[in-house]
């Protein structure tokens, strides 16, 4: 179906906010925009980060899902207690996919679940002392851990522990790094905050860690990868990228991260910044006390892949910047080939993204290197400056929706009729039941990696392999059949 | 037999609540009448005087020892005392760790979980912290819980502030359930027309003054001994006082919504009754150093 004009996206907007009741479409406009490449600044057109309406569903997660599934957890040598009762830290367990080399349960621990199961007497009487135990026997049972961090779950907050007391007393009794972190659920109104509050933690009680420590050699070309998860492997399938052109990647936050590459990231000399929403704060932090510059790159798709390595090259001298061309001019056959093969099965079809962090914008143009077209794109949690990034990546005309109700999504996409929509779990099934195909873009469905020129291949491949595939043909809604049917009756009775 | 009646005891810290529900509950004892104390605050001081003890150990503390409440028995934490006076604790956390309402909220829920409330009862008092801080220690007054609220005060300023605010919080549960204010009781500080000025206030919450209790050394000579004037000087005037105090409240039948006053209205009263001085807003906020050199 054609491209819908300004005035029609505006009119669907309106339309779909129709059925809220006043307050609540109040609200919800301010949530929805079409975008206009030529203003310079989202908040001419869109609010974001703000609490959620009741009543409408969202799939936003809270501070703890923040700081523990996407900041912390990924750390891999590190212990991460879930600090409350079971469910948070059981639920939130290895959920990510965040791939990582090492001996899980020995030096290692990424997909297991550390809680302290709080119980009706840790709540009553306090949990300081129960915390205090499980990191003692934590020291026995895993003693090839480099440190221990205390995720809050909302009680902590709640009934006032101390836990920053209890992690002084434990990092002098085991001489390792352990970090308290108030990210409690209920703080904020989405996983944004718990970011924040996370990256707050790295600042007060893990980069400091070396400071006047000159022991490790550095480099000229040191960087570190911030802000990467290393979902299906993307951190690794960028990293090699990054060598190959001459640079040396002391610290990779957080996917297959240590601890001692973040204590060793005051040292480097440029901060690379995948993930910007949930790392941007430790970045301006590290570029005022330890004068690291930074900068946000892009590795979806070998267009923005090819411009974030030149604008990285761009930073360092002249052996860097033949670097940068060496590896362009090195994959070109590979991703030409790539492009060769899928661009003509894809070419013109239409995505609908909605999804967080950094992918609403940054997958736009690997899709776009296939000759695709991303026609609508929203944020779960993000803040306006997400939104200013977006507006140059997407068309004009096209659909802006932050924070977008389950209800909003669904009407937007039987207007906007897309032949692809990428987004979470929870609305997979829905779109598939509409027929639409589907790929989940959080986890990459299950595979990746999606970064890199590696990651390139195996992102056009599984476009391919989901809108291609025959199954949608023979997919109809069964309410379509049996309404279909009775319309038939009617009509020969 | 008639039917359990619960009442929970309130006040302002100190005012005198766990001394006055316990000689309370043993006259309504020495009446004939079956009576359950629930202490309810993390002191655990509300059935020394019944039990001669230092402080009962409490439900939540044996819970803890056990693992979860769910391991315990009623025998474990319900003792009983003077006069067949049945005696339980909830029990909490040191100050300034945990959460104590949550305390209490565990161990009422154990208590109706376990049976406690038989139907051989015919009263159970909650004596509960002095301040209402949150949830937790509003447990009692909840749904199908206390249903005949007793505010102890006296004539001094804070005692009559916290009587107006505890009546603040029984009309937001009085509205949806069917917990009553059921009185003031006033245990005397010697305040200049004590009694006069606690029946006004009483009046315009709503209520009544249920009883005046003189204040009297014997109860301090009886508490020294861990027993309340009822068991140690029977014959003592004061315990007469509480029999009187038992028998109009076996005998109440005025449980009503209250209707607190605004802070104009009970500081206007305090006037009255000479409690506080006309406010003079020419002294607020000047300190003694800046009226020397006025």
């Amino acid at each position: 179906m054609a491209a819908l004009t300004k005035e029609e996206t505006e009119a669907l907007i309106q339309e779909v906010l129709e059925v809220y009741p006043e307050q609540a479409r109040k609200d919800r406009a301010k949530h929805l925009a079409v975008n206009d490449q030529s203003l310079e600044k989202s908040n001419k057109c869109m609010t974001s980060n703000r609490k959620s309406l009741p009543g409408v569903m969202t799939v936003r997660g809270c501070a703890y899902a923040g700081s523990k599934g996407v900041v912390w957890g990924p750390i891999k040598d590190m212990i991460h207690i879930s600090h409350g009762p079971v469910g948070c830290g059981q639920y939130s367990r290895a959920g990510r996919r965040n791939y990582y080399v090492g001996t899980t349960g020995i030096n290692t621990f990424g997909t297991m679940n550390f809680t302290s199961d709080f119980q009706e007497k840790d709540i009553v009487f306090g949990g300081d002392k129960k915390l205090a135990k499980i990191m003692n026997e934590i020291e026995e049972l895993f003693p090839l851990n480099k440190g221990i961090s205390i995720q809050s779950e909302c009680p902590i907050g709640l009934i006032g522990d101390d836990i920053e007391a209890v992690a002084k007393k434990a990092n002098k009794e085991i001489g390792k790094p352990v970090v308290p972190v108030r990210c409690e659920g209920f703080r904020g109104v989405s996983q944004s905050l718990g970011h924040h509050i996370a990256n707050d933690a790295i600042r007060d009680w893990v980069l400091e860690n070396r400071d006047g420590d000159e022991s490790f050699p550095t480099t000229p070309y040191d960087v570190a990868v911030i802000g990467d998860y290393n979902i299906g492997g993307d951190a690794w399938a960028s990293r090699t990228l990054l060598e190959e052109m001459g640079l040396r990647v002391v610290a990779q936050w957080s996917g297959d991260g240590t601890i001692a590459e973040m204590e060793k990231t005051p040292k480097v000399k440029l901060n690379l910044i995948h993930c910007y929403r949930s790392m941007n704060y430790i970045a301006r932090h590290m570029e005022e006390k330890y004068k690291i510059p930074w900068i946000e790159y892009n590795f979806f798709g070998p267009t923005k892949i090819a411009e974030s390595l030149r604008k990285i090259a761009a930073l360092f001298d002249e052996t860097i910047q033949a670097g940068a061309e060496k590896v362009i001019a090195k994959y070109q056959a590979e991703y030409d080939a790539v492009i060769a093969k899928y661009k003509p099965r894809l070419q013109g079809k239409r995505v609908m993204l909605y999804v967080g962090g950094l992918r609403p914008r940054h997958v736009i143009g690997a899709y776009e290197d296939l000759g695709m077209e991303v026609v609508g794109t929203g944020y779960e949690f993000g803040h306006n400056d997400d939104y200013d990034r977006t507006i140059k990546e997407m068309g004009n005309a096209t659909l802006i929706y932050d924070d977008v109700t389950g209800y909003e999504f669904e009407e937007f996409v039987k207007r906007v009729q897309p032949d692809l929509i990428g987004s979470g779990i929870k609305e997979k099934y829905i779109f598939q039941k509409m027929g639409i195909p589907f790929r989940q873009m959080h986890s990459w469905d299950y595979s990746g990696p999606y970064h890199g020129y590696d990651g390139f291949a195996i992102f056009a491949r599984d476009m391919d392999m989901t809108l291609n595939n025959p199954c949608w043909k023979q997919v109809k809604a069964p309410w379509k059949t049996a309404e279909s049917s009775n319309v038939a009756v009617a009509a020969s009775a | 037999m008639a039917r359990l009646r619960q009442c929970a005891i309130y006040g302002k810290g100190g005012i005198g609540k766990s001394t006055t529900t316990q000689n309370l509950v043993s006259a309504l004892a020495e009446l004939g009448n079956k009576v359950m104390i629930v202490g309810c605050d993390p002191k655990a001081d509300s059935t020394r005087l019944i039990l001669h003890a230092k402080a009962q150990t409490t439900i939540m503390s044996l819970a803890a020892e056990a693992g979860s409440v769910e391991d315990l028995e009623l025998e474990d934490v319900l003792k009983v005392g003077y006069r067949d006076i049945k005696c339980v604790e909830s029990g909490g956390p040191e100050p300034g760790v945990g959460c104590a309402g949550r305390g209490v909220i565990t161990a009422i829920n154990f208590l109706e979980e376990e049976g406690a409330y038989d139907d051989e009862l015919d009263f159970v008092f909650y004596d509960v912290l002095g301040d209402v801080v949150c949830g937790g220690f509003a447990m009692p007054i909840r749904e199908n819980k206390a249903q005949e609220i007793y505010i102890v005060c006296s004539g001094e300023m804070m005692a009559m502030y916290a009587a107006n605010n505890i009546a603040k919080g029984i009309v937001k549960y009085a509205n949806s359930g069917s917990v009553r204010l059921a009185g003031l009781i006033c245990n005397s500080r010697e305040t200049a027309r004590e009694d006069e000025l606690i029946s006004a206030l009483a009046a315009k919450i709503g209520t009544t003054m249920i009883h005046f209790v003189p204040r009297d050394n014997v109860v301090q000579r009886a508490e020294i001994r861990r027993m309340t004037v009822i068991e140690y000087e029977p014959g003592h005037k004061q315990a007469q006082e509480y029999r009187d105090l038992a028998t109009k409240i076996r005998d109440n039948t005025n449980f009503i919504i209250p209707t607190p006053i605004t802070m104009d209205e009970l500081e206007e009263l305090m006037m009255e009754f000479g409690i506080i001085d006309q406010e003079d807003e020419s002294i607020i906020g000047v300190t003694a150093a800046a009226e020397a050199t006025a």
